[in-house]
């Protein structure tokens, strides 16, 4: 932003800014509907305006751009004097903010609520909402939540255009790519609701090739999100729980098996700390009890531990960690070969 | 000027239609306050304020807009008509909606009760607009404890120093340090505390979950001046520039590790070479990276720089040995 003193001629945006304020002021001061001529008068950005069907092209533009900013611009019919031309007006008691009275508490939390998206995409809007919340009083932030910051980011690319689409319930099409597959695949959905679960943010959505419900990660879709219908063309189911849904498509966890491993000392402090029962062998090793549900998965924890943690028992569950440390080094170029 | 780099006339027209009513119920504040408040530049607020001059329900000189801010101090008048603000768009009624319901699943926040009567007085005023609100929804719970996050809590708000026992698995370490404490602050799925620890002499970011034991001592815990709260806008992961730098190749198993660590470089790998990624990282220590690695079980592996090739050889041959040597069965 330059911070320039000279006067300016106002730019296409200043002048489309003016045309609109001006637009909204006096279809809320109207205290009937008012007709595309009348208007032309009052506006006198549209005044200037070479023709009518040019005034007529620019209002009907702007009239879409106030209903996309929610603006409530209704059409009624003008009574007797005009024939059937309709008229225009915006009722202030659709347009305004019911009156609203937050206790200091709540006004707390309003704005930790809205600051929990300041670094995300949706961060304006947050706190806009608040500015409007706020906009009767002159309540600051209370003290009570001082200290603490939760903060959702929304890194992915194609998250604003996902959000749209669900909050619209717009169905989409865009390229995923699965980890384990190189290609990417054009998906089309119904997008049914968005989640950030675990600092991820996953759509759940209908999969219309697969005809099957699927969880999507935003992070892996990797290309344009393009519409592929109308606003409001599918319902969502009303049985749908967007949380549930994410955490179903994770793996189920198991039942709970019991194993031994041997620690060494001054190691596997996590390990220790889950254990049912910790035994001392001698001065360099543990012994620990605990239970583990997915046996892959806590393979693949011990491998990490290296030469400080060996299985005693199961011994399933020694040959995968075996199996991945065999795996390791002959990655790095040890080994049998 | 005609508003922020890119500012839509439409978007510009929200932002005017908020600020009004702001300004009407707040005669005479500062200009710079203002501008502050409603985070945006005095430059730009004065352009407002400028063009909101210009426009009324009539162009008469008393239909129009009256705005003053010739003293420093911002007046807006004869603005009855929206003095009101428009009712909240969909994107605002869902940052706040679904904020609050975040908030309200927030283990050991005391206070429940307020965010309840906070969101029935929102979801009444939204209307419709609170509607697609039920299909967004985000998660703060990870499993931290509600003691430990309620405790760290209290020791920042009454500035009290703390005692932990800190796990540090990348590292197998089990720590004891004392912290002045910060800031408790949630992102990307993790809740932390943030400190200056004594051991360190620095600041840093714990995690809660894994913050094993958490002491409130009796000392005063207000942070020494240089304590500064770390930027968090591009995630907890501050690499340093005397970082080693690792390529490692990870085969089609074990490409979720590009979505879990932060990588500076991905580079995708064709089927007819095996398929997943080569990627690159930064690390300021390379104990976590031999973890890493021994975890994924040839499916990943460390290409470069040698010395790390041969750590990893080493850590896995040592571990085998473990088993009566790699050789077994």
């Amino acid at each position: 932003m330059s911070s320039d003193p000279r006067p300016q001629p106002p730019s296409a945006a200043q002048v489309k800014t003016e045309r609109l304020l001006n637009l909204v002021l006096v279809l809320l001061y109207a205290r009937r509907p008012l007709s595309k001529a009348q208007i032309r008068t009052l506006v006198p950005q549209y005044g200037q305006s070479v023709s009518t069907e040019a005034f007529e092209r620019m209002f009907e533009r702007d009239k879409d751009e106030l209903r996309e900013l929610g603006i409530p611009l209704v059409t009624e019919d003008i009574t007797a004097t005009w024939d059937d031309e309709p008229g225009y007006r915006i009722h202030q008691r659709e347009y305004a903010l019911p009156d609203l009275h937050f206790e200091p508490d709540e006004l707390a939390v309003l704005g930790l609520a809205s600051r929990t998206w300041a670094q995300a995409s949706l961060a304006g809007p947050a706190a806009q909402a608040l500015r409007k919340l706020r906009a009767a009083g002159v309540e600051r932030d209370g003290e009570a939540l001082i200290g603490i910051e939760p903060r959702l980011r929304t890194t992915e690319a194609a998250f604003d255009a996902v959000k749209d689409a669900v909050l619209r319930r717009v169905p989409i099409s865009f390229p995923y790519r699965r980890p384990d597959e190189t290609d990417a695949v054009e998906r089309h959905v119904q997008p049914w609701s968005l989640v950030s679960w675990r600092g991820r943010w996953y759509l759940n959505a209908h999969d219309t090739d697969r005809g099957a419900p699927r969880v999507f990660r935003l992070s892996r879709v990797c290309g344009p999100v393009r519409p592929s219908g109308r606003p409001g063309s599918f319902e969502v189911p009303a049985e749908h729980e967007p949380r549930l849904m994410v955490e179903r498509a994770d793996p189920p966890a198991t039942s709970p098996s019991p194993a031994v491993l041997r620690v060494r000392s001054g190691a596997g402090h996590a390990l220790r700390h889950r254990a049912r029962t910790v035994g001392e062998v001698d001065d360099a090793w543990s012994l620990l009890d605990l239970d583990y549900h997915d046996l892959d998965g806590f393979a693949e924890e011990l491998a990490g531990y290296g030469a400080d943690v060996v299985v005693e028992q199961p011994a399933e569950l020694a040959t995968r960690v075996v199996e991945r440390l065999r795996g390791a080094l002959a990655a790095h170029g040890g080994g049998e070969s | 000027m005609a508003g922020f780099t890119g500012e839509t006339a439409t978007a510009r027209l929200g932002r005017l239609l908020t600020m009004v009513p702001w300004l009407v119920n707040r005669q005479g504040i500062d200009l710079q306050q203002a501008a502050d408040d409603l985070g945006v530049s005095t430059e730009q607020l004065e352009a407002d304020l400028r063009l909101l001059f210009l426009c009324g329900y009539g162009q008469m000189p008393d239909e129009l807009i009256e705005a003053d801010w010739e003293e420093g101090r911002v007046f807006v008048g004869n603005a009855d008509t929206i003095a009101r603000p428009l009712r909240l768009g969909v994107d605002e009624a869902v940052t706040l909606i679904v904020g609050l319901r975040a908030l309200r699943e927030v283990p050991g926040l005391g206070e429940r009760d307020a965010v309840d009567r906070a969101l029935a007085k929102l979801e009444a005023a939204a209307g419709a607009a609170a509607d697609p609100a039920n299909r967004v929804r985000a998660d703060l719970t990870d499993g931290a404890s509600a003691q430990v996050l309620a405790d760290a809590r209290r020791a920042v708000a009454t500035r009290r120093r703390v005692h932990l026992r800190y796990l540090v698995p990348a590292r197998d370490e089990a720590t004891e340090r004392d912290v002045d404490p910060m800031r408790v602050v949630g992102i990307d799925g993790r809740w932390y505390l943030e400190g200056w620890c004594h051991r360190a002499e620095d600041t840093r970011l714990f995690r809660i979950d894994r913050i094993q034991e958490l002491e409130v001592l009796e000392e005063d815990g207000t942070p020494p001046s240089q304590a500064r709260e770390r930027d968090l806008s591009e995630g907890t992961f501050r690499p340093a520039p005397d970082d080693l730098v690792v390529t490692l190749r990870l085969l089609p198993g074990a490409v979720w590790v590009a979505d879990y660590y932060p990588v500076e470089t991905v580079e995708r790998v064709a089927a007819a070479d095996g398929g997943g990624l080569l990627v690159r990282l930064r690390t300021p220590d390379t104990a976590w990276l031999r973890r890493l690695v021994l975890r994924l079980g040839g499916q990943g592996r460390v290409v470069e720089p040698e010395v790390v090739v041969d750590e990893v050889r080493a850590a896995a041959d040592a571990a085998l040995a473990g088993y009566g040597g790699h050789g077994g069965t």
